[in-house]
């Protein structure tokens, strides 16, 4: 290609300079242009197009030699009256679709200067349609015709030309190369403010148009098959057939080229074409023709032959017709090069193939389809719907005309209501981007303006919450007549199942299924729906902590459910509404889940979360068809807590506010419970550790685990969470405790600006910093300015540590810094894996959660000192004033 | 240094002859030339030839052309034409 370039002198390289300088500038001036002001100007040149069809048509026919005069007066008028039939109302300017339930719009941008290849074949009906796309998309065109049919271009453009311009078109919007040369071409494919090259024609015209590395619409031959199947109606399909290979001496690419038909009916319809002016050519005379015709070369049909009349053809080569013969049928027994008139004819000469059997006819079909057609068209003929699907699976091709002649039918907007064109997109198949009707869409850069859409959000909670001593009394009102209790043994030996059996209604036949005090694991949660089928339950009562309720959680779950499949069910997720896995919608019936919680921290009892041990890792289940049906809140079953596990618990209730309040996901629903757990935690915690039997403070921190649940449930948690159950699990330390070594850093951390912003529709700003300070201020922490209140809300976090005895670092739980070394690396991915941080204000970098990890190992954000409670705040960590 | 200035307030329909003027300035002065196009909304292809030969002008005369307020649709024509770098513009 640049070889040929390389050939063009000084003079001619000027002259196609100018030409692109003057299309580039009509192509600019076209960018101010409005849809109304196009629209003004696209009418009149249809109606010159349309004024000057038969002209047009007779210079294309004389000029080129090819094809049949009133055909192209045809082509003219369908280029004109069809193509604006289907752009008149189209807008192509501006914004042209909105989608406001989306916050989309599309805007339409002109591409600028196109360079347009046309055929021989179809010359001014090419250019017509051509030029009236681009006025409509506002671009301007340099046409390189056909150097066979150049003089009917020129003038076919000039028409076009003077009626635009005459109506308000930009000077110099079309040009056509004077006396085309394939250097010409080659030098403005590859010029640098040529946009677009819309190539009509040949394999070589094509294939130069996608080697250019410009955009390209490529659109150029095709090897049609039909399969003219045994239901069909033999007399239409006859007919349509002649009509569509006939039309214009055969010269669309789309037109029918190898008619496959069912052996039953071979021999009738061969009868009815050779009725309506076919001669059906004996296999010596198939031979002839194939001998004369294609290039034994190149396979390929030889230019001689192209848009020729039959007995033109039928003449030369030696064959003896009727006069009236329209077109000449060959016989062919296979497919293929060593079948020479299998290929390409754009000439009234159809192959034909007696097929035995609706396989092997779509055999053939395909094989026609993919020796040099594939993507372009395919045609069949039946009325088995079974067979008319099949074949459009089956074929290759950006068109599938059924029941209708392939060449007219292709065109568009005639025999159907596909797009009309006179350039086909071939797919991929064709070497080409589209498999469209190529029409104004693809003359436009289509810009798409999104704005921003808050997606909705939700709140969603157990639709009954008992709270407050004897709270358990309300299971009396849940009738029930077989009810599995899950429990663990401990809280079996202190009799707590006992008060629930009392509290049942009467006549409940009650199952006790105590597992261990631990994570469940599959085996586990088997043996409950063994006890669960066995008593044919319809009610489960959930006593315990977090681990009974989620193992009672996912028994529920397999027992609705018995196909579920935990593992695929914790597969990963990003957005909960957009998740991979859907949890089963079909249950074989409704089991009633009430949960009693005998801790005050995990909130369980509220939540959608379970977490089940499968195959030595944890899968960690979330949906809302997990949360219990009915909660229930009674300080009884707390009140013996250890000291241990009453301040463990309670910072991972605290915890859970905190992260639920700067949650990307909070919203004024999860706000308010975020902000009263903390109230209520950093109130009654200190009194429930140091009295244990005050029955107020208990019962306020078990209201306070369930209310941060409440928002948790809904907001989510973040950093905090995913780097303790990272650690807990690696140190088979207590989540509550692996919360509270790490809180006060990750609320540094999250007041920080942070490396990485976390995306999030429903954030306006970053407020992690801002929301600390609200929750300072709520406890009366004091402090001036934003910095200081956060420095305030972490001083009285680590106050509350302490007060409740919690170490004050991971290396206080006696880990040494080796041991602790060697595990960061793993503890940091493990917590990047977990999908807790989603919702975190601040996207965690590796090296940030190694980081924190560290942080929390030497222990305290605030140096604390022992005798003045003196604040010293590691400054890099904060947020500067906002 | 001195320098020469021309300032004109070009019409949206009389484009081409304030470019005209332009020119003739520039060519028998030098030094810059300042067109008020706060009122021209559209171009069009002898506009934009006018444009390109004012330009070429200056530059021969060491001179400079100063556009001022062009509408953001005729802005978009002069880069699409190349023709923005070779002019300054003033809000």
């Amino acid at each position: 290609m640049a070889e040929n370039v390389s050939e063009l002198s000084v003079d001619r390289i000027a002259y196609l300079e100018g030409l692109v300088s003057q299309a580039r500038t009509a192509a600019a001036v076209f960018t101010q242009y409005t849809q109304e002001d196009v629209d003004r100007i696209v009418k009149p040149m249809v109606l010159a197009g349309l004024e000057q069809a038969h002209y047009l048509a007779r210079l294309a026919f004389e000029e080129t030699r090819l094809g049949v005069l009133e055909d192209k007066v045809m082509k003219n008028m369908v280029a004109t009256e069809f193509v604006y039939n289907y752009i008149r109302d189209k807008r192509t300017v501006g914004p042209i679709r909105e989608f406001p339930e989306s916050g989309l719009v599309e805007i339409a941008e002109p591409m600028g200067v196109i360079f347009s290849l046309t055929p021989i074949t179809n010359p001014t009906a090419t250019v017509l349609f051509k030029c009236i796309m681009a006025i409509k998309t506002r671009n301007a065109v340099i046409f390189g015709p056909h150097p066979a049919a150049s003089r009917c271009c020129q003038e076919a453009m000039k028409i076009m030309y003077e009626a635009a311009v005459k109506h308000g078109a930009p000077e110099g919007v079309f040009t056509c190369l004077e006396s085309p040369t394939l250097q010409d071409n080659a030098w403005l494919m590859h010029h640098k403010d040529v946009a677009l090259i819309d190539a009509t024609g040949g394999r070589g015209v094509v294939k130069a148009a996608y080697s250019s590395g410009k955009p390209a619409l490529g659109v150029g031959a095709g090897n049609t098959p039909v399969y003219l199947e045994k239901s069909a109606n033999l007399d239409m399909a006859v007919v349509d057939i002649i009509t569509s290979k006939t039309f214009d001496n055969g010269t669309i690419c789309a037109s029918e080229q190898t008619v496959v038909i069912d052996d039953e009916i071979y021999d009738l319809v061969l009868q009815k074409f050779a009725e309506l002016g076919a001669h059906i050519c004996s296999q010596k005379e198939a031979a002839i023709l194939a001998r004369a015709v294609i290039d034994p070369e190149t396979g390929n049909a030889r230019p001689m032959a192209i848009g020729q009349k039959a007995t033109d053809i039928a003449r030369v080569v030696g064959l003896s017709v009727p006069p009236n013969t329209k077109l000449l049928i060959a016989p062919i027994q296979g497919v293929g090069r060593e079948h020479p008139l299998s290929v390409e004819k754009l000439f009234p000469l159809l192959a034909v193939y007696r097929a035995r059997s609706v396989d092997e006819a779509l055999k053939v079909c395909l094989d026609v389809n993919h020796l040099g057609g594939r993507g372009h068209t395919a045609v069949v003929f039946s009325n088995n719907d079974e067979v008319i699907r099949k074949f459009g699976e089956t074929v290759d091709a950006g068109r599938i005309i059924v029941n209708s002649p392939g060449s007219i039918g292709a065109l568009g907007g005639i025999y159907n209501d596909m797009v009309p064109t006179f350039s086909f997109g071939c797919g991929t198949g064709g070497g080409n981007s589209t498999t469209d009707n190529v029409s104004v869409y693809h003359y436009l850069n289509i810009k798409r303006m999104a704005w921003r859409t808050p997606t909705h959000m939700w709140y969603r909670v157990p639709n009954q919450i008992y709270f407050n001593r004897n709270a358990v009394e309300n299971l009396g009102q849940f009738p029930s007549r077989s009810t599995i209790i899950v429990t663990n043994p401990a809280l079996e030996q202190f009799g707590l199942v006992e008060i629930v059996r009392r509290h049942l209604p009467p006549g409940t036949l009650v199952h006790v299924t105590a597992i261990p005090d631990a994570e469940p694991n599959t085996k586990i949660v088997m043996q409950g729906l063994e006890a669960l089928n066995l008593y044919k339950a319809d009610q489960i009562v959930a006593l315990g902590g977090g681990s009974v309720m989620d193992a009672a959680k996912i028994m529920r779950l397999k027992y609705e459910s018995p196909d579920a499949d935990l593992e695929e069910l914790g597969a990963p997720f990003l957005d909960i509404r957009k998740r991979v896995v859907r949890f089963p919608a079909a249950k074989i019936g409704h089991v009633r889940l009430i949960a009693i919680s005998t801790t005050s921290g995990t909130g369980s009892e509220v939540t959608p979360f379970a977490v089940l041990s499968d195959k030595g890792r944890k899968v960690t289940l979330v949906d809302y068809s997990l949360s219990p049906d009915v909660a229930i809140i009674d300080p009884q079953f707390v009140m013996s807590m250890p000291k241990g596990l009453t301040a463990d618990t309670g910072i991972d209730c605290l915890t859970h506010a905190l992260e639920a309040g700067v949650s990307v996901y909070a919203s004024p629903y999860t706000d308010s419970h975020a902000m009263q757990a903390i109230r209520m935690v950093f109130q009654y915690l200190p009194i429930a550790y140091e009295h244990p039997h005050d029955e107020d403070a208990r019962t306020m921190m078990h209201n306070a685990a369930c209310i941060a649940a409440l928002a948790f449930s809904n907001a989510s948690v973040g950093v905090n969470h995913s780097l303790a159950h990272a650690f807990g699990a690696r140190f088979h330390v207590a989540h509550g405790r692996a919360n509270a070594l790490l809180l006060p850093h990750v609320i540094a951390y999250n007041a920080a600006v942070p490396t990485k912003f976390m995306p999030s529709p429903h954030q306006r700003a970053y407020t992690a910093h801002k929301t600390y300070a609200r929750m300072a201020d709520m406890l009366g922490l004091g402090g001036q300015t934003i910095e200081d209140k956060v420095k305030n809300l972490v001083a009285a976090i680590e106050r509350l540590l302490d007060q409740v005895g919690i170490p004050r670092s991971i290396a206080d739980l006696g880990i040494s810094k080796e041991e602790f070394e060697l595990a960061v690396p793993e503890l940091a991915r493990v917590a990047f894996d977990d999908p807790s941080w989603r919702t975190n204000p601040r996207m965690p970098l590796l090296s940030e959660l190694a980081e924190l990890l560290w942080k929390a190992y030497y222990g305290r954000a605030i140096q604390v000192t022992a005798s003045e409670r003196e604040l010293t705040y590691d400054n890099e960590c904060c947020v500067a004033q906002s | 240094m001195t320098m020469n200035a021309v300032w004109l307030k070009v019409e949206g329909g009389r484009v081409v002859p304030a470019l005209q003027e332009a020119l003739e300035a520039l060519d028998m002065a030098g030094g810059e030339v300042l067109l008020d196009f706060s009122l021209v909304d559209r171009i069009d292809a002898t506009a934009i030839r006018a444009m390109e030969k004012l330009a070429a002008k200056a530059r021969e005369k060491a001179g400079k052309v100063v556009l001022r307020g062009v509408h953001v649709d005729v802005y978009k024509v002069l880069k699409l034409t190349k023709l923005a770098p070779r002019l300054t513009f003033l809000s």
